[in-house]
């Protein structure tokens, strides 16, 4: 396995942070003054309990939140209000917990859409498919059949991702969030619902990802055994409070962890 | 033909440089890569191969050293059997999926000091090994991907490599000379190749094959079926695999065909009919599997497809083969026939990737007479094969328009075939191996001294066609008492093409005659029971079912029919048969799990209705321990009646016309 770099990391290497953020819907606070930063070419895992507020991190990161306090700062830039396709602008790719494709497209126009902030043509010359409008597909082709090989799902290539089983569903999905060449890729439980072997190409793919591209991970996974082989560095939410923040060594022994996973009276 | 073949190139390096020269701008090899097709000439592998060589001379493979080859089917892996060859050195492919284990073994006994391998996948496994392999000095990879940070000491890049040799070029005045020499310097009489063969018991054994062995088998098999340098064949059986070897390796240097590498292993289908391959090997289970496929799709389609499917299936299976081996046949079922083509069978080849197949083999194995008569009727020219490792593959062919559904054909240009005292298949010809390797005594054991090899088949030449028929492994073969020929296998399998049997146990070595044990298939007779009017409760009942019986009956008498036609079988028809009140199982060890019949375990289990077969009982009764899905033991028992089946007499035309 590749050596851990994380610890060394310089604190001008932080691609995003969170800084006191706090995220409530009525009366219900989902997120409650969370800090923490993601580095960059890390794999960051978000774990915690049911309801702990995961997803809703998420959400904030990628703009389809508002947090009502704290300061999100992404590539040196802080923000406060952003919109989805902005954040996809800007960089921040991201699967869903449940499959989010297009069910009756094929998997290469499903990725192919993963390029579309990508077009420089407007509508008028792809719609004409000549010219330099050509030239550009080709290129954002070859990029999609980079991912195809990279994925392994070129045998897929041309199915209807409807017809797919799950596992491969994902992995399209996937495949989808690399086609925008991300800075930060945002995984909600990518290996939900999948077997063990599922998993384990999963985890190999996620590796390769970060590895061979240098995309910044941030997932959020229940399967403990996957979190600590994946992850350089763990932060864990309960009741959305940060309860801890660290390696993956050093999260799993922390009591407060230990607490909220095995359930405490509080 | 076969000594024109070596006068041009004795070697596969030679050859190379022959076909460069020759038919230079021609495809040699294809590779889907990224969705598209990428294309490299005899000329541009005849640089890519010289690059690599010198790359692999400068990293210190020499003469007469091995070097592994591990992956799927890739240009850069079949570039390297070459590379290798023209440095004298020997490739070895090992079979892909073999876990790190067996490898360790192969890599052991063939002293390999250089492994090209095609991933990471590989690479692993060769590194969790490593420790135990101190002549293995280098592993090449052909992709990058997740290697970055691995340790380079021992690891090389493909490209990497074939850089060293550029750069030699280059700046070396004397690379290029160098080449020229190394290649000059091989003969046809050098080892090419030693292939593994996956013994089924024991360790596996390194089958040495020359340059002239593979070569002179690779243009016979040209030669046989009058292949070209158009022909498009698509590689995906393991490089270890001697088929692969020939029809992937030899076929295209010899012939100077073009090889297409699909894109990966879930793809060879759909890239099979993006090629239209002219030339295809393929066991009997690829080709049940594609009709497998197709007839589930059809059973999907809307009525009216599906009508016009099985109308114009049926008239094919009717009228398909006499035009394909072109008897006479009436012209309105030519129209027809032309019709059909239009509509059903040119889509349907099309699926396969069959529209432009000129030969198709199948060998391996036994393919059910139903599924090669399909093929065949679409007007896919499907022959049948029979081969092995030892004999640089071909040893009989089925010529063009000499097509059985049980035969294997007659023997290869150069191949002498003999039927031994015992029933086994010896041959002898220039493909013959050169020995075991390392292995004297095991190399003594199967070639004699006059230069003919035993195939460990039973065979025997069908009196008719004049084709070889093969029938069960020599050892398998027993004998009645009277010294008839026994060959249970052969008699099984003939039974079990018939749907409604599932399984046949058939007795007779070291007795009087033949019996058989049978098992219905369920569903099977089931439907026909539904159609018949036939009513029963349970499996047992409808297998005790005099009807069942009636209909079993005329399958047996069928059988008999065929084994009386066939000369030296027609002593061992079935003379008794029952069928068995409960299907044979693995759960109860009757089956191993790959769904063989374990015979002894059976006439153990079963003997008192083996006694009862011969000594003439009308019936007998048996009770058996089964096993349930949950694992709870019970008994059944039955009264089980038998059946006496009529003879027919040994030369039986006229039996034929009757049936």
């Amino acid at each position: 396995m590749r050596p851990r770099s994380d610890a060394d990391a310089a604190a001008t290497d932080v691609l995003l942070s969170v800084e006191g953020v706090t995220l409530t819907f009525g009366g219900v606070t989902a997120i409650n003054d969370v800090s923490f930063d993601i580095r960059k070419g890390e794999i960051r895992a978000i774990i915690g309990p049911n309801g702990a507020g995961k997803t809703s991190m998420l959400n904030v990161i990628n703009g389809f939140y508002t947090p009502q306090r704290g300061r999100l700062t992404f590539k040196g830039e802080a923000r406060t209000k952003m919109r989805p396709y902005e954040a996809a602008r800007g960089g921040i790719a991201r699967t869903f917990q449940n499959v989010a494709l297009f069910k009756g497209m094929s998997a290469l126009d499903n990725i192919m859409t993963g390029r579309s902030l990508k077009m420089r043509r407007g509508l008028f010359w792809q719609l004409l498919r000549h010219g330099p409008a050509m030239t550009e597909e080709i290129g954002h082709r070859r990029k999609v059949e980079e991912i195809i090989d990279f994925l392994e799902i070129a045998h897929i290539r041309r199915v209807q991702v409807g017809r797919l089983p799950y596992g491969l569903q994902k992995r399209v999905e996937l495949g989808r969030a690399l086609a925008m060449e991300p800075d930060l890729l945002l995984l909600d439980e990518p290996m939900a619902g999948m077997n063990l072997e599922e998993k384990e190409d999963m985890s190999r793919f996620i590796i390769d990802v970060n590895q061979e591209f240098g995309t910044t991970i941030a997932l959020i996974e229940h399967d403990m055994g996957v979190v600590m082989d994946l992850s350089d560095r763990v932060v864990v939410l309960d009741y959305g409070r940060k309860i801890a923040d660290g390696t993956p060594d050093r999260v799993k022994n922390n009591q407060a962890v230990i607490d909220a996973y095995l359930g405490v009276a509080h | 033909m076969a000594t024109d073949a070596c006068a041009r190139g004795d070697t596969f390096p030679k050859l190379l440089i022959r076909n460069a020269a020759v038919r230079g701008d021609r495809p040699a090899i294809r590779h889907k890569d990224l969705g598209i097709w990428q294309t490299w000439t005899w000329r541009e592998v005849l640089e890519e191969v010289r690059a690599f060589a010198l790359g692999l001379d400068r990293l210190g493979l020499a003469r007469g050293q091995t070097l592994a080859i591990i992956g799927n089917n890739r240009p850069r892996l079949y570039w390297s059997m070459a590379a290798a060859q023209a440095l004298g050195a020997v490739p070895v492919p090992i079979y892909a999926d073999s876990v790190a284990e067996e490898m360790a073994y192969v890599l052991e006994h063939a002293e390999v000091a250089v492994a090209v391998v095609q991933d990471q996948e590989q690479v692993d496994k060769l590194l969790s090994i490593f420790h135990r392999l101190p002549r293995l000095t280098c592993v090449i990879y052909d992709e990058p991907r997740g290697l970055r940070e691995y340790d380079h000491s021992r690891l090389k890049a493909f490209a990497a490599v074939q850089q060293i040799g550029r750069e030699r070029l280059a700046k070396e005045s004397d690379a290029a000379a160098f080449w020229d020499q190394a290649v000059a310097a091989g003969s046809g009489s050098d080892l090419a190749i030693i292939l593994y063969t996956s013994g089924t018991t024991g360790q596996p054994k390194g089958v040495m094959l020359t340059h002239e062995n593979v070569i002179v088998s690779a243009a016979n098999g040209n030669a046989f079926d009058q292949l070209g340098e158009t022909e498009e064949v698509i590689a995906y059986l393991p490089l270890a695999w001697v088929g692969d070897h020939i029809f992937s390796y030899a076929q295209s240097y010899t012939a100077g065909f073009c090889v297409n590498c699909p894109e990966s292993p879930e793809t060879v289908v759909e890239d099979r009919r993006e090629i239209g391959t002219t030339y295809a090997f393929a066991p009997p289970r690829i080709y049940e599997n594609l009709l497998t496929l197709t007839m589930v799709r059809m059973e999907d389609a809307s009525r009216l497809k599906r009508g016009m499917f099985h109308f114009f299936v049926d008239h094919a299976r009717r009228w398909g083969e006499k035009i394909l081996n072109r008897e006479p046949v009436p012209w309105h079922a030519r129209l027809l026939y032309a019709l059909g083509d239009v509509l059903v069978y040119a889509p349907l080849k099309n699926r396969f990737g069959l529209s432009r197949i000129r030969v198709a083999y199948t060998a391996g194995e036994a393919i059910g007479p139903e599924i090669f008569r399909f093929y065949r009727s679409l007007g896919i020219n499907l022959k049948q094969l029979y081969g092995q490792t030892e004999a640089s593959v071909y040893i009989t062919a089925q010529p063009d328009g000499e097509i059985h559904a049980d035969t294997v054909g007659k023997p290869n240009l150069d191949v002498e075939v003999k039927i031994a005292e015992t029933g086994e298949v010896l041959f002898r010809s220039p493909g013959v191996f050169a020995g075991y390797y390392k292995d004297p005594a095991k190399t003594a054991e199967v070639k004699t001294p006059d230069g003919w090899v035993r195939t460990g088949d039973a065979g025997f030449f069908d009196p008719n066609s004049g084709h070889l028929k093969i029938i069960d492994r020599a050892k398998d073969v027993g004998r009645l008492n009277d010294g008839t020929l026994f060959a249970p296998k052969y008699i099984e399998n003939k039974l079990k093409f018939y749907p409604n049997i599932k399984e046949a146990v058939a007795f007779g070595d070291k007795r009087d005659f033949v019996c058989a044990l049978l098992n219905i298939d369920l569903t099977a007779v089931g439907s026909w029971a539904e159609r018949h009017n036939v009513v029963y409760g349970s499996y047992q009942e409808l297998a005790g079912h005099p009807l069942v019986y009636d209909m079993i009956e005329r399958h047996v008498a069928a059988v008999n029919r065929s084994l009386a036609e066939e000369g030296v079988m027609a002593g061992a028809q079935i003379r008794r048969f029952l069928i068995l009140h409960k299907e044979l199982d693995a759960d109860d060890g009757e089956l191993t799990r790959t769904m063989k019949v374990r015979r002894g375990l059976i006439a153990e289990r079963y003997a008192p209705l083996v006694r009862a077969l011969y000594d003439g009982a009308k019936e007998a009764d048996i009770a058996t321990e089964v096993t349930f899905e949950d694992g709870r033991k019970g008994t059944i028992a039955a009264r089980v009646s038998i059946r006496d089946m009529a003879l027919v007499p040994a030369p039986a035309p006229a039996m034929e016309k009757a049936a």
